[in-house]
């Protein structure tokens, strides 16, 4: 449905940021493979969160080191943003907030708003197209955040922990939709749950300490979503959670 | 239920007055009772009605006119810091300046006429209205600001899509307050001088002693404000319609 041809990759170099004055990380230096999904683990507050807002360039550019894009892409029309709250209008229907974007950049036509129908189908949203997210439950409206990601085309993903406000079933499902239908695309999902990390990242990262500092990358077997009953996935949750445990020390 | 009760709240207080009338047997040029009151309505109906529609023009044109001039200039302060930096101070000056002391000033200028009665009004609308669109303006959600600037927005769509319909309840408890005061900008207006209108209306009957139709004319006012009232916040519940629906949710 969405082909993401080529995706560039993001490669941190040496980057720092301070809050107050006070280091929350640095020295971050690794690299983000195009294509693949990459999840970024860590304890709440040790900026992971903030890392990702400086990827987005929501927080401009009060930071050390550099972030760029692999094959010399720039920032412009390369990236999707979906976060925890689904940051749906109340005051748009759920087609209308599915095109946001295009909506924003003057760019909402006929063939859009198909499409927008097409991909909320896809999602199992049919009939809400002209419902308003406030008939919506947590989940549905969390889908509607997704398609309108989608709806981007955009190559490069930054999720900000997406799923933890769901239920665990909605969250399953809801991975698996997320991983079916951004296939291809490079992905960075930030999250603080390693079971979420082991079960959709190609790559997991983590991010822990104070400065916060990244570990060496984490390839888990096989191919996502990976089933968390093998022992060799158990094995490394268990792995991930004492570095995680030990980052906070 | 909502209705049944307000009417209920009515006629409780219709019997507290008709009680005090009875209790104190006032004589009827200090304090008639409702049935006075509505005779007084009755025999001189066509004339009050004259008298309120006037008021009520002068009351729904300040109304909207302060709601438009408070809308635009909270659009102004928000679209650039310059001018708000300059115009805040000077809307904040503003409050300081007792508008009942301005009221024979407008009269002076705008004549007896309705134009210093809208005037009136409008100054006292102006205010809330303005700060409350402005600080809804103000106060949109960063994170929505942060996915239309992922989303390479327009300025102006991110306002017109975004900032402003996030804006509108706040606006809409602005405008609410606004129709509630705006009755007092026109009868003030009216009593500082005039020749029609129910506040002229009242002075008249106050210098002659007939309490009753004072009374009339009040009861005839109560019932325009509370109507601009109720009709303001029906309207405003049409606009902000997504907040009524998450009432309800909440509610269910």
């Amino acid at each position: 449905m969405t082909h993401f041809q080529d995706p560039p990759g993001i490669l941190l170099d040496n980057v720092g940021f301070e809050f107050g004055g006070t280091a929350l990380f640095s020295g971050l230096d690794f690299v983000i493979p195009g294509g693949q999904w990459t999840c970024l683990l860590g304890p709440s507050g040790c900026g992971k969160s903030t890392l990702l807002r400086l990827i987005s360039g929501s927080l401009g550019s009060n930071f050390s080191g550099s972030i760029r894009f692999d094959r010399g892409f720039s920032r412009k029309n390369l990236t999707a943003w979906m976060s925890q709250k689904d940051l749906l209008l109340p005051w748009l229907t759920v087609q209308s907030n599915a095109m946001l974007g295009a909506r924003l950049r003057g760019e909402a036509t006929e063939e859009r708003r198909q499409r927008a129908a097409a991909l909320l189908e896809a999602a199992g949203l049919k009939g809400y197209l002209d419902a308003y997210p406030a008939a919506l439950s947590g989940g549905m409206r969390q889908r509607v955040a997704l398609v309108r990601t989608l709806m981007e085309d955009r190559p490069v993903i930054l999720m900000d922990e997406p799923f933890s406000a769901l239920d665990a079933l909605t969250r399953l499902k809801l991975q698996d939709l997320a991983l079916e239908l951004l296939q291809g695309a490079t992905v960075l999902l930030v999250t603080h749950d390693p079971y979420e990390a082991l079960r959709l990242g190609h790559r997991i990262q983590v991010m822990a300490g104070r400065p916060a500092r990244i570990r060496p990358p984490l390839t888990p077997p096989g191919s996502p979503p990976r089933r968390l009953d093998e022992s060799e996935v158990a094995a490394l949750h268990t792995r991930l959670f004492e570095n995680l445990k030990s980052g906070e020390g | 239920m909502p209705a049944v009760r307000f009417v209920l709240i009515c006629l409780g207080l219709i019997l507290v007055w008709q009680a005090v009338v009875w209790l104190t047997s006032v004589p009827a040029f200090i304090l008639p009772g409702p049935a006075e009151t509505v005779l007084a309505l009755w025999r001189k109906g066509p004339l009050l009605v004259h008298h309120a529609g006037i008021t009520l023009l002068e009351i729904s044109a300040g109304l909207v006119l302060g709601a438009v001039f408070g809308a635009f200039s909270a659009l102004i302060m928000t679209a650039s810091g310059t001018l708000k930096r300059w115009l805040l101070p000077v809307l904040v000056m503003s409050q300081a300046v007792p508008v009942f002391a301005l009221a024979p000033l407008l009269v002076l200028w705008l004549g007896y006429g309705p134009a210093s009665k809208i005037a009136m009004a409008v100054l006292i609308i102006f205010f809330p209205v303005t700060a409350a669109f402005y600080d809804g303006l103000r106060s949109t959600d960063p994170e929505w600001l942060d996915l239309a600037r992922v989303m390479d927005a327009r300025p102006r769509a991110v306002l017109y899509h975004i900032r402003i319909p996030a804006a509108l309840p706040a606006f809409a408890s602005g405008l609410r307050v606004a129709a509630a005061v705006a009755p007092i900008g026109a009868v003030v207006g009216e009593w500082v001088g005039s020749s029609s209108g129910l506040g002229f209306y009242m002075l008249h009957a106050n210098a002659r002693m007939q309490t009753d139709l004072m009374f009339a004319a009040l009861a005839l006012l109560v019932v325009m404000a509370l109507s601009l009232y109720f009709f303001v916040d029906w309207s405003m519940r049409r606009v902000v319609y997504w907040q009524q629906t998450e009432i309800q949710e909440v509610e269910q």
